[in-house]
């Protein structure tokens, strides 16, 4: 599919296939946004070549999906925004089912701590180096990723321990 | 207290490993305020668990705190407590079903998550809104942030010791309430839009009512900022407090009127405006301080500036109809629904199977919600239901930046601290 960018995300796009011809796997666009794939092990390597070299500088959110697929299972999608030239991008990678693991960005947005705790507690990836990889939303006591597709909608019957509903009495 | 090995010193009733983990990560913080004596002789330091069931913590959110004196040394939040996972409920729903779930998100502006999902939604499924529709949302939208900055009026003014501001701020909200119950026939939890535009046109009672409202409040609002503008407690409570540096704010994802109050015009509604945003005219206040009072200044002029836009949509209100007129895209209207065959079938449809989304196809599409930045990422798989939809919340933003600013504080600060970056746990905690 032919690539309708605009003037100031072209020149992200021909930088990003000039430097990393081996990284960039797929540059495609979706109802008016612009994704692009790279190698899972380049990701810090690409963010900051964006950060500093475009002027990506916010880290809008950061967002799993399970894509239930046998081979690269989840996907990991970095919502960037360049506020000088008013650019969206999406940067995204695959990752395999087995161990799904990626190097943090805490290093490079502090921003990215609790964006990815919050993949690791829906969806079990696991963000290397991060500072405090502990689940945000379920208690660390709860064995189960909940977005995962497997994950049934109405819950596990006893896979969470309920506070006592007449603490003082013990 | 020796704050060392702490979690081994509290027994937790439930969630025992939960609460373990807390405290381990509140002693592995790392933390850029000094302290001086390490032995602690006059045994000031403690370490202090303050919510989720706190009035003042807006919701349920859990702070602890490590103190030193009433200095904060670290701390850290813990969020979760109103998880009810509307990530997971989307991906079983269709598209309009899961619509009045968003206005159980950031519940103080359900006109806004409204805006926020339907506008999503027809971007990736290439749905064309009318004119009209587009200024009653922008209508909707501004009566929601002033609704919802209303409310943050009176609760961080009640936070700073005030307690009879409150009423006032209520009393105006009660008439936005008014206008919201003659506009969708709710007063809280609206639902109004749908996907294509909304569900009725406006009544001449609603437009004449917002009419009265735009002409009374600016009124309202002086006498808050003559009240406030000069207030000794006032500005003693929130100057310099909560302190965050422009840079500080982009790297820690601030937004909405906290990334604002710090220096940055980051504003969705002129960075990629939706609606009809393009067309009205109206500035976005921007302060440099970053602390408290800044954050203040600036939600009380976008108020200002919500009045405007409120204005100058009442003007340009353009006559037509008020959804998609399409059967594949949007609801038909009731008429055709009672009185034809095609409409009843259409609308059984519309319910049954909903709006389907090119296979494939993957959009984000985010609105500026009074909080921040609101955005809906949906993937589709081609049926009426979305494969992934997720949300940036701009409360789980704004938590995070509390976290790291809440160091070297005093205790007494916090709570005008949580008021002024304005949580709202539904929406931060999905």
């Amino acid at each position: 599919m032919e690539l309708e960018l605009s003037e100031t995300l072209q020149p992200v796009i021909d930088g990003l296939s000039e430097n990393y011809p081996d990284k960039v796997i797929e540059v495609y666009q979706s109802s008016g946004d612009t994704f692009v794939r790279i190698e899972v092990d380049a990701n810090i390597e690409i963010c900051k070549y964006l950060k500093e070299e475009h002027h990506f500088i916010y880290l809008a959110d950061i967002l799993g999906a399970d894509r239930f697929t046998s081979e690269e299972r989840f996907e990991v999608i970095y919502n960037l925004v360049s506020l000088r030239d008013r650019q969206r991008l999406f940067v995204k990678v695959w990752l395999e089912e087995e161990n799904p693991e990626v190097e943090s960005l805490t290093s490079l947005w502090t921003s990215a701590n609790w964006l990815e705790r919050q993949t690791h507690d829906m969806f079990g990836v696991n963000f290397v180096n991060h500072p405090d990889l502990r689940r945000i939303y379920m208690p660390e006591d709860f064995e189960y990723y909940p977005l995962r597709k497997e994950f049934p909608l109405l819950g596990i019957p006893g896979s969470i321990e309920l506070p006592s509903s007449t603490p003082d009495t013990e | 207290m020796d704050t060392k090995d702490l979690k081994n010193k509290v027994n937790p009733k439930f969630f025992k490993k939960h609460q373990e983990s807390l405290y381990q990560a509140l002693e592995d913080k790392h933390t850029t305020v000094e302290v001086l004596d390490s032995e602690d002789p006059l045994n000031t330091k403690m370490v202090l668990n303050m919510g989720p069931q706190h009035p003042a913590t807006h919701g349920v959110l859990r702070l602890v705190l490590q103190l030193n004196g009433e200095l904060i040394e670290k701390a850290k939040l813990d969020i979760g407590y109103l998880h009810r996972g509307v990530e997971k409920i989307a991906e079983n729903k269709t598209y309009q079903e899961f619509m009045p779930y968003t206005d159980r998100m950031d519940y103080l502006s359900p006109y806004s998550n409204n805006v926020a999902f339907c506008t999503a939604v027809e971007k990736i499924a290439n749905v064309e809104v009318p004119e009209r529709a587009h200024y009653i949302r922008m209508i909707g939208c501004e009566l929601a942030r002033i609704s919802s900055h209303l409310l943050w009026l009176g609760t961080m003014v009640q936070d700073a010791g005030a307690v009879s501001f409150f009423l006032w701020t209520f009393r105006e909200r009660e008439k936005i309430y008014d206008i919201f119950d003659n506009i969708g026939g709710h007063r809280f939890t609206i639902s109004h839009s749908r996907i294509g535009g909304v569900a009725n046109d406006l009544t001449s009672d609603a437009i004449a009512m917002i009419k009265d409202f735009v002409d009374n409040f600016p009124k309202e609002l002086e006498d808050y900022h003559n009240l406030l503008d000069r207030n000794r407690i006032f500005f003693d409570r929130n100057e310099g407090v909560g302190v965050l540096k422009t840079e500080d704010a982009l790297d820690y994802g601030a937004t909405g009127p906290t990334l604002r109050g710090a220096g940055y015009a980051y504003d969705i509604r002129d960075f990629a405006p939706y609606c009809r945003y393009d067309e009205v005219e109206f500035e976005i206040p921007t302060r440099l301080e970053g602390d408290n009072l800044a954050r203040y200044y600036v939600r009380m002029e976008e108020m200002q500036e919500s009045i405007r836009i409120l204005r100058q949509c009442l003007d340009k209100l353009p006559k037509g109809p008020v959804r998609a007129d399409n059967a594949k895209q949007a609801y038909p209207s009731k008429d055709e629904v009672y009185y034809s065959m095609e409409g009843m079938i259409h609308d059984f449809m519309m319910t049954d199977t909903g709006i389907c989304p090119p296979e494939g196809s993957e959009s984000y599409h985010a609105i500026e919600a009074p909080k921040g930045e609101l955005g809906f990422f949906i993937q589709s798989n081609g049926t009426g239901h979305p494969w992934r939809l997720g949300i940036r919340s701009p409360s789980f933003a704004n938590l995070q930046v509390l976290e790291n600013i809440l160091d070297g504080e005093m205790v007494a600060d916090t709570v005008i601290m949580i008021g002024g970056v304005d949580p709202v746990m539904g929406d931060s905690d999905k």
